[in-house]
């Protein structure tokens, strides 16, 4: 159970401006303020900025986003649930997913 | 007061619950949202398709999605402080064959008798609107004032600012019973303790019916499952909402961000297990052919991710917003049937003012719990 109570004030941090998403170009203080505005959870950052959303699906970012959020939460990366890995596991051309049925070539 | 009482206690955090929080905090009441899931907005509000039409809908709803695309939509970015990516351009819904132009011009007839702008035109008239469209199109209905706009972002903007006015959100709390009180609906029973509140809404989705039959009500919901398909971002290359006479896809470009969002119903209902929606390989491969057969030019833009999504079908497809008369003190707010994000904004005002003044401001007699009776 989970009661989202405040976080206390932001306070800005010297490398709020590093990115930290490169696929959705999403930096450190866009997270921390996200956390600081009630996003409690990986699947809300996600939803709410698209960190760890873009082309790699937050393979590179995935442990940071993670980190950051259990710092500001206080609490022990362990703890974070983890996000939902989807479908597909690459990035996949419509035509190549639309080409799944069989056919008599001849 | 008790700890856990409240003006109002609101079962689900989906977006009717953050919306409807919203509007009671901004009106003075203190609110309490009760959510099953660990994070806010993980049912049916953050797995849709983003479509906020008026067109296509049955006359019962459309007051409602027209009130919102009036007067909410527009100014709903600015009024809670974040970009929801909403985009006016319109909502073109395509057709290939005379079967198809059929059922626009008999959605269309309807709608236009409910004092809507939206009128039939040709493939070349839609090409017009949109030139990547294949020569497969005949016809199409063409509504200007539809659109879209990103429903993650629109739940927890709803959500955040709630949270800001005050409204107390628990998630992970799931709740097992609604209880009465001399008559009244007056707690609710969840998993970590007892709430009490002044009026309780119920918006929790297909989670509604076991709920509302603990106090005797029922609604008749059954789930059907939708999955959806996101691309990389592209350039910007058309901003209208896309929907289809044989249903066989329907999405958008997502305004200011490049990816586009497609939707299809699954048809894997028999074989899905219940609880977590999973997305299936079938569904995506489909809905890739059948948009490519609209749209060829996307035939080498990548799907990056999939999802699929439950939805609260009612019986006669539109929802159940009521009070009750065997539980006062109890309103529904369920059975959206898979097109309730549009509408949401709207919905949350109409049950933020069944609160505070008695009555919503539209008349929703036709979306009564007891219309499914017998007759
Ligand atoms: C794949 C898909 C595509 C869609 N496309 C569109 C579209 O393009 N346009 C459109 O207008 N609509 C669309 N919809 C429909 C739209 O998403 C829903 O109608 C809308 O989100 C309903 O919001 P809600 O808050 O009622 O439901 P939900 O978002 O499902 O919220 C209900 C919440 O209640 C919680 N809950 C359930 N039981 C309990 C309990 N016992 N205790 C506590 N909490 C509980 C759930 O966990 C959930 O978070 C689509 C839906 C899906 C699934």
């Amino acid at each position: 159970m989970l009661e989202r109570k405040d976080l206390g004030g932001y306070i800005a941090a010297p490398d709020d401006d590093l990115i930290v998403c490169r696929c959705e170009e999403i930096t450190k203080g866009e997270i921390r303020h996200a956390i600081h505005d009630g996003l409690f959870t990986l699947a809300e950052i996600r939803r709410f900025l698209r960190a760890g959303m873009g082309l790699c699906q937050g393979q590179t970012c995935g442990r940071l986003v993670k980190a950051l959020l259990a710092r500001e939460l206080g609490v022990a990366p362990a703890a974070v649930e983890p996000a939902t890995a989807r479908s597909p596991v690459r990035p996949v051309e419509m035509r190549v997913l639309a080409d799944n049925q069989e056919r008599d070539d001849g | 007061m008790v700890k856990n009482a409240a003006d109002v206690v609101i079962v689900g955090g989906g977006i009717m619950g953050c919306a409807a929080a919203y509007y009671l905090a901004k009106g003075g009441c203190s609110v309490i949202v009760l959510e099953k899931e660990n994070a806010v907005g993980s049912g049916g509000s953050a797995r849709n398709g983003g479509g906020v039409r008026q067109s296509g809908r049955d006359p019962r709803e459309l007051p409602i999605a027209m009130r919102g695309i009036k007067n909410i939509w527009p100014t709903l970015a600015e009024e809670l402080g974040v970009d929801v990516e909403y985009c006016q351009k319109g909502n073109l819904r395509l057709g290939k064959t005379a079967a198809h132009l059929d059922i626009l011009a008999g959605l269309t007839r309807k709608a236009v008798d409910c004092g809507l702008n939206v009128k039939m035109i040709s493939g070349d008239e839609a090409r017009a609107i949109n030139p990547y469209l294949s020569q497969a199109v005949l016809g199409a209905s063409w509504c200007p004032t539809d659109g879209h706009a990103n429903p993650l972002l629109a739940t927890l903007a709803f959500y955040r600012r709630a949270r800001q006015l005050g409204a107390r959100f628990i998630s992970g709390e799931t709740v097992r019973a609604i209880r009465k009180n001399k008559g009244r609906a007056r707690v609710v029973a969840a998993e970590n303790g007892l709430y009490e509140g002044g009026t309780i809404i119920v918006a929790a989705g297909l989670g509604s019916r076991p709920l509302l039959n603990t106090v005797g009500l029922d609604v008749p919901l059954q789930p059907v499952l939708l999955e959806t398909l996101v691309t990389e971002a592209a350039v910007e290359m058309f901003p209208q909402m896309l929907g289809t006479a044989a249903a066989d896809f329907y999405g958008h470009q997502s305004a200011r961000h490049g990816s586009f969002v497609f939707g299809i119903a699954s048809g894997y209902e028999p074989f899905a297990r219940a609880g977590f929606p999973v997305s299936s390989s079938g569904a995506a491969a489909a809905a890739c052919r059948n948009i490519l057969s609209y749209f060829p030019v996307l035939a080498d833009l990548k799907i990056i991710r999939s999802w699929a999504g439950w939805i609260d079908d009612c019986a006669d497809h539109v929802p159940v917003i009521s009070f009750t008369d065997e539980v006062p003190g109890l309103i529904i707010a369920c059975g959206f049937s898979g097109h309730g994000f549009g509408i949401s904004p709207a919905v949350g005002k109409l049950l933020s003012e069944m609160v505070i003044d008695g009555q919503p401001a539209l008349d929703l007699a036709a979306l009564r719990y007891d219309r499914f009776g017998i007759k």
